[in-house]
């Protein structure tokens, strides 16, 4: 694996592990961090500072009852949460959005396609497919866009973006991101608001292509 | 908790939620529960402990970091009610040895961590707790730049520095 270059800033590691980013963003932060021992790293020092205020936190004296049902309940059997494991290029993290399914695509044109994870008031997390020198369609943001390189790679005026790459956008940035040549590019794409993808879609036609 | 990990030892749990209950609910009903939804969270995080204890690493974290991150997983659960991201799961590597000075190292970077915390004026001190409590959006915590953030966070990374190349290697 090539070295990742393109990382979440400090305060969004400091968010992610705080339990304070909106769900869509978590995902990616969870699938870099999955990738990137530097983050994971950063992410584990700021549990750490939680875990000060946890252990500085004022005592309130729990009931007695409390820890009767406890201690009764730690024979009772249980089923473990399943734990979902990277599958090919795709994170444990975007592996639970899957539910643990492979994806399925849907055909956005110039032979693009994306998987929608999740999508909600929150804002939306996808997956897309974009082949060798396709652009990825020219769209401005409503908000904060978060893309992590999954496979393949891709380029904009920002620079080159690999495989655990993060690229942190906002309305402030007009690019357009190309797939480079070789691999088809695949990534895992987060935003708190609809994407405008202008030159791909009419708008008109959005609500049917759910961007 | 070793104990607890290696020897389902009752007698460490009981002192451990002799410990971490109380905190846990007070932590937890200053993020904003009532009283009666706090113990029950309190009840769910110490049997995910129990539960998960063969997961706790002491050469990556302090037992209260590990249940901090336990505890914030459990309010953000019910609040969603869907599971947090998070990040895959760090394998031990089976049959390795604990290092003792790993761990020691660790140890004693939480200490400095938190006398650096216990200095800091008071209101910053409340702004640190408020964003580790959940009660800050990123937007704030990002504007929040006057703080001596970095000063800690220097602080903390000296103490996992060698567990970042650790992970490093593993990347390869
Ligand atoms: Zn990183």
């Amino acid at each position: 694996m090539s070295a990742i270059t393109h990382h979440p800033s400090d305060a969004m590691l400091a968010a992610y592990a705080a339990g304070n980013l909106p769900h869509p963003f978590a995902v990616v932060v969870a699938s870099h961090v999955s990738l990137c021992g530097q983050c994971r790293a950063t992410f584990e020092a700021h549990q750490a500072v939680g875990g000060v205020v946890l252990e500085e936190s004022h005592a309130v004296p729990v009931s007695p009852s409390l820890r009767e049902n406890l201690f009764a309940q730690l024979d009772a059997p249980f089923a473990p949460e399943p734990v979902y494991e990277r599958s090919g290029v795709y994170p444990g993290p975007v592996m639970e959005a899957f539910k643990g399914r492979a994806p399925r695509w849907k055909t956005l044109g110039m032979g693009v396609r994306q998987d929608i994870l999740s999508r909600d008031v929150n804002g939306s997390v996808r997956l897309l497919y974009i082949p060798p020198g396709q652009a990825v369609p020219d769209h401005s943001h409503g908000g904060l866009e978060l893309t992590l390189v999954l496979q393949g790679s891709f380029s904009d005026e920002t620079g080159r973006f690999g495989v655990g790459d993060l690229e942190i956008a906002d309305e402030a940035l007009e690019h357009t991101p190309i797939a480079d040549e070789g691999e088809a590019c695949i990534c895992l794409a987060a935003t708190d608001a609809r994407l405008r993808f202008r030159a791909l879609v009419p708008r008109l036609l959005q609500p049917i292509f759910r961007i | 908790m070793i104990a607890i990990r290696d020897d389902r030892d009752r007698n460490a749990f009981a002192a451990l939620f002799d410990h971490f209950a109380p905190r846990l609910k007070g932590f937890i009903i200053r993020s904003g529960a009532p009283a009666h939804q706090a113990e029950e969270i309190v009840q769910d995080v110490m049997l995910t402990i129990w539960r998960k204890a063969a997961m706790f690493d002491p050469h990556r974290a302090q037992v209260s970091a590990w249940i901090y991150q336990i505890a914030r997983n459990r309010q953000i659960d019910i609040a969603r009610k869907e599971n947090r991201p998070m990040p895959e799961e760090l394998r031990q590597e089976p049959g390795s040895e604990p290092d003792a000075s790993q761990i020691l190292g660790l140890e004693q970077e939480a200490g400095q961590l938190k006398q650096a915390l216990s200095r800091l004026k008071p209101e910053q001190r409340e702004m640190i707790e408020k964003a580790y409590l959940g009660e800050l959006t990123h937007m704030e915590i990002s504007a929040q730049t006057g703080l001596p953030l970095g000063t800690i966070k220097s602080r903390i990374r000296l103490g996992l520095q060698r567990l970042r190349h650790e992970l490093k290697d593993l990347d390869q």
